[in-house]
C-alpha cells in the first residue's frame, strides 16, 4: 500500500477547481505553453509544470482541467496548445480538429494509472474477478452472497458520465454493456471512496486512492487467474487486469520549440519520477524518451 | 390645448421641457437610461433563450444521427465521389468544402472509417448499433434493447450504444421537486398564515427575517449538509435500502423552496384588507377563525401562486439534487435515487462532443427546462397580480 501514501485524493474535482483558480488568477497574462483537459490529470500536469518551471527559469506553464473534452474543444478552438486526456480521442474529436486546423492532433502517451475496486473495510471479501465485476456492475448480480461474501444487497457506487473513468470502466470492466440503472453516481473518486466507506454493503471503483474505511480488492482477469493487488510492479508489468494510459494531446502545428521540449521532458525519467508521487504509474522503460 | 395630467401616465416630453414647470434634462436622460437598462435585461433573457434553442434546432428537425454504426465509403472512392457528395458526407458547409485541400479531406475519410473499427465486433452486429437513438420514439418511449429483458427507459449516454431517454430524467425531476414541496408548502404557508396573522408583532420582527433568511444559505452548502447528515439521519428514521434517493433531495430541495413559498404567501395574505379580520372579529369570531376561514380564502390565489414559484424554484434547482442522488432510476419510488434534468445538465456538459448528439440533446432538456420555469413564472406573477386587484376592489 505504498504509492498510496503519496496523494490521497487526486481526483477531487473541487480541489483541481481550486488550483485551476488559483492558477488562472495569478497566473501571468500570457504563459508561454497553456495546458487544459482532464480533471484526473489536473494536478499531475500541474506538479510536472512546477517542477518544469523551476528547472527552466523563464518557462512559463499555465495548468487549467475542465474535463477531458473540455480539453479537446480548446484544442479544437486553439486556445490551449496541450490537452490533457485520461481516455483516447474520438474519431468525432479528430473529425473536429481536422476540420479546424487541417491535420491530427498528435497523441503522448505520458502515464498509467490502474483503477482499483473499493469495497467497506468490513467486508470480508478480499477479491474478486472481472467477470464479478461485470455481473455486479449491470446490475445482474445484486446479492454480495453471489461472490462469496456475507448475504447482503450490493449497492453499486459508479462515476457521473463525463468522466474518462467511467468510459473506461464501461468499454473494459462491462464490455460496453450499460452499468444498472441504480447504481449511485458520485462526482469524482474522493466522493466514491467516501460513500463506500460510509455504506457496509457499497461497492465503488477509481483511480489508485486511499481513504479510512474503505479498502481495495486484488482482481483476478478471470475465475481462474491469480488474483492480483494493485501495486505499482503489477500495474506497470501490466499483470493487474483495470489499468489504462494517460495521454497528452498536441496539434502538430505547435509540436516544436519550447512545447516538444516540455512533452519530451515529461516523458523523460526525470518527469516519469513525479508520475509516481502524484499516485500514478510511470510509463515502462520502453515508452520513455531518452 | 391645455396639458391634462392623469394619475396613471404623465407625459414628460422631449427632455422633460413640456413638463409644466423646468426643464429637466437630466432627469429625463436618467429615466430613459433606465428604461434601457431594464429592456436589455428582456433582451437577454430572450437571447439566451434563442442560443439554447439554436443549439438544440437540428435534434428538433431530425438532423442528427446517433447511430454507432454507420456509412462508411473508403477513402479509396475519393475520386468517385462528387463534390456535393463529399460535402454532404463529411458534413461540411461549402466555403469549409473550398477552403480544404485533397489530403484534408482525405485524412477525414479516413476518420470515418476509423470510427467505424473503434467499434467493438461484438456491437457491429448489434440491431441498436444501426438505431439513430436521437429519434422523438427513442427519446420519449421504451425500447427493449439488446441484453434487456423487457422494453425500458434508458439514460446512458456515453458508451457504444447511446441510449438517450429523457424519461428517467423526467421523473428524476418531478419526483424530488414533489417531495420537496410536499413537504415545504404546508410549513411555509402555516408560517405565513401565523406570521401575518396570529404572531405578536414582536415575534413576528423575529420570525419574518430569519425564514426568509433560508433563502441566504447557497444551496451547495444546504447539498452538503443534505449529503452528510440528512442522509444518515433520514435512514435510521425511515430504514430504507438506497442511502441517497430522492427522499432526501427532496427534503433538501424543501429547504431551498421554504423561503419562496413563504414570502409570496406571506406577502398575499398581508395583503388581504384589515377591514376583513376586523369585520368576522366583530362578529364574534376568534383570531383563529378569521385567519382560517376568511383571510386563507381571500388569499387563495397568492398561495396558490406561491407553491407554483416554489415549483419553478424547486425544479430549476441544481447543485442539491446533483450532490445527493444521480441514478437515473426509471421508478416513482420515492426511496429509490433519483437524477434531474438540471443535475443532468450540470454533470455532463463540460464531457459532451461540442455539437454532436448528447450535447444537442442536453440543451433541448435546458430549453424544455427554461420554457416549464418561465411559464410557472408568469402563472404566478398573473394571479398574483390578479390578486392584488381584487383586494383592492378595482375588479
Amino acid at each position: 500500500m505504498k504509492y498510496h501514501s503519496s496523494q490521497p485524493m487526486k481526483t477531487l474535482p473541487v480541489k483541481s477547481l481550486v488550483v485551476a483558480a488559483i492558477l488562472a488568477l495569478t497566473g501571468s497574462a500570457r504563459a508561454d505553453i497553456t495546458v487544459k483537459g482532464s480533471d484526473t490529470l489536473v494536478i499531475l500536469a500541474q506538479k510536472w509544470a512546477e517542477v518544469y518551471m523551476g528547472k527552466h527559469a523563464g518557462a512559463k506553464i499555465q495548468v487549467t482541467g475542465g474535463g477531458t473534452g473540455t480539453g479537446f474543444a480548446a484544442l479544437q478552438n486553439q486556445t490551449t496548445d496541450l490537452c490533457d486526456a485520461s481516455r483516447k480521442i474520438k474519431a468525432k474529436e479528430i473529425e473536429a480538429c481536422i476540420k479546424a486546423f487541417g491535420k491530427r492532433p498528435t497523441e503522448y502517451k505520458v502515464a498509467i494509472d490502474g483503477l482499483s475496486v473499493f469495497v467497506s473495510a468490513d467486508n470480508p471479501l478480499k477479491e474478486i474477478s472481472v467477470p464479478q465485476l461485470e455481473s455486479i456492475f449491470t446490475g445482474k448480480i445484486r446479492n454480495w452472497k453471489e461472490v462469496g461474501g456475507p448475504d447482503a444487497p450490493i449497492t453499486v457506487y459508479s462515476r457521473e458520465n463525463s468522466s474518462g473513468t467511467y468510459e473506461f470502466f464501461k468499454e473494459h470492466v462491462l464490455q460496453g454493456k450499460d452499468f444498472a440503472a441504480s447504481a449511485q453516481t458520485m462526482p469524482g473518486t474522493a466522493a466514491v471512496l467516501q460513500a463506500v466507506a460510509k455504506d457496509k454493503h457499497g461497492i465503488g471503483y477509481g483511480g489508485a486512492a486511499y481513504g479510512a474505511g474503505a479498502k481495495h480488492l486484488a482482481v483476478k482477469a478471470d475465475e481462474s487467474s491469480p488474483a492480483i493487488e494493485p501495486t505499482e510492479e503489477n500495474v506497470v508489468g501490466q499483470k493487474y487486469p483495470i489499468w489504462r494510459y494517460l495521454f497528452i494531446y498536441v496539434n502538430p502545428a505547435l509540436d516544436k520549440g519550447e512545447v516538444a521540449t516540455y512533452l519530451k521532458w515529461i516523458r523523460s525519467d526525470e518527469g516519469q519520477r513525479i508520475v509516481k508521487d502524484v499516485g500514478y504509474f510511470p510509463l515502462p522503460t520502453l515508452l520513455r524518451e531518452k | 390645448m391645455p396639458q391634462r395630467h392623469t394619475t396613471g401616465k404623465r407625459s414628460h416630453g422631449w427632455m422633460g421641457i413640456q413638463r409644466g414647470h423646468r426643464a429637466r434634462p437630466l432627469e429625463w436622460l436618467a429615466e430613459k437610461f433606465i428604461f434601457a437598462v431594464s429592456l436589455s435585461t428582456i433582451l437577454v433573457v430572450l437571447l439566451i433563450f434563442l442560443f439554447v434553442a439554436r443549439e438544440a434546432a437540428p435534434l428538433l428537425f431530425g438532423r442528427m444521427n446517433s447511430a454507432a454504426v454507420q456509412e462508411v465509403i473508403p477513402v479509396g472512392e475519393f475520386d468517385k465521389l462528387s463534390p456535393a457528395q463529399l460535402q454532404q458526407y463529411l458534413g461540411l458547409t461549402p466555403s469549409e468544402l473550398a477552403a480544404m485541400d485533397r489530403a484534408t479531406l482525405q485524412s477525414l475519410m479516413e476518420v470515418k472509417v476509423e470510427a467505424l473499427n473503434e467499434i467493438p465486433a461484438a456491437f457491429r452486429g448489434d440491431p441498436d448499433a444501426h438505431l439513430n437513438t436521437t429519434q422523438w420514439r427513442y427519446l420519449l418511449g421504451p425500447h427493449q434493447w439488446t441484453d434487456y429483458a423487457k422494453p425500458e427507459f434508458i439514460w446512458q449516454p456515453v458508451g457504444q450504444i447511446k441510449k438517450y431517454n429523457i424519461i428517467p430524467l423526467l421523473v428524476g425531476s418531478l419526483k424530488t421537486t414533489l417531495v420537496g414541496l410536499l413537504f415545504a408548502v404546508p410549513l411555509a404557508v402555516g408560517a405565513a398564515i401565523y406570521v401575518s396573522q396570529l404572531a405578536r408583532p414582536r415575534v413576528r420582527e423575529v420570525v419574518k427575517p430569519t425564514i426568509e433568511m433560508l433563502s441566504g444559505i447557497p444551496s451547495v452548502v444546504v447539498g452538503f449538509f443534505a449529503l452528510l447528515v440528512m442522509a444518515t439521519v433520514l435512514q435510521s428514521l425511515f430504514g430504507y435500502q438506497t442511502r441517497l434517493n430522492a427522499f432526501v433531495a427532496g427534503i433538501a430541495l424543501g429547504f431551498a423552496v421554504i423561503p419562496v413559498v413563504f414570502s409570496i404567501a406571506e406577502d398575499a395574505l398581508t395583503s388581504v384588507p384589515q377591514a376583513y379580520t376586523q369585520a368576522a372579529l366583530a362578529l364574534g369570531s376568534s383570531r383563529w377563525q378569521a385567519a382560517w376561514q376568511i383571510v386563507l380564502p381571500a388569499a387563495l390565489p397568492g398561495v396558490f401562486a406561491a407553491t407554483v414559484l416554489g415549483f419553478g424554484r424547486a425544479i430549476g434547482e441544481t447543485m442539491i439534487v446533483l450532490m445527493v442522488c444521480s441514478a437515473s432510476v426509471m421508478s416513482w419510488n420515492i426511496f429509490d435515487s433519483a437524477r434531474s434534468i438540471t443535475t443532468t445538465i450540470a454533470a455532463e456538459m463540460a464531457e459532451a462532443v461540442s455539437g454532436g448528439p448528447h450535447y444537442r440533446i442536453l440543451f433541448l432538456l435546458g430549453a424544455m427546462l427554461f420554457a416549464v420555469t418561465f411559464v410557472l413564472n408568469l402563472i404566478g406573477d398573473v394571479v398574483m397580480h390578479r390578486l392584488k386587484l381584487r383586494l383592492e376592489g378595482k375588479r
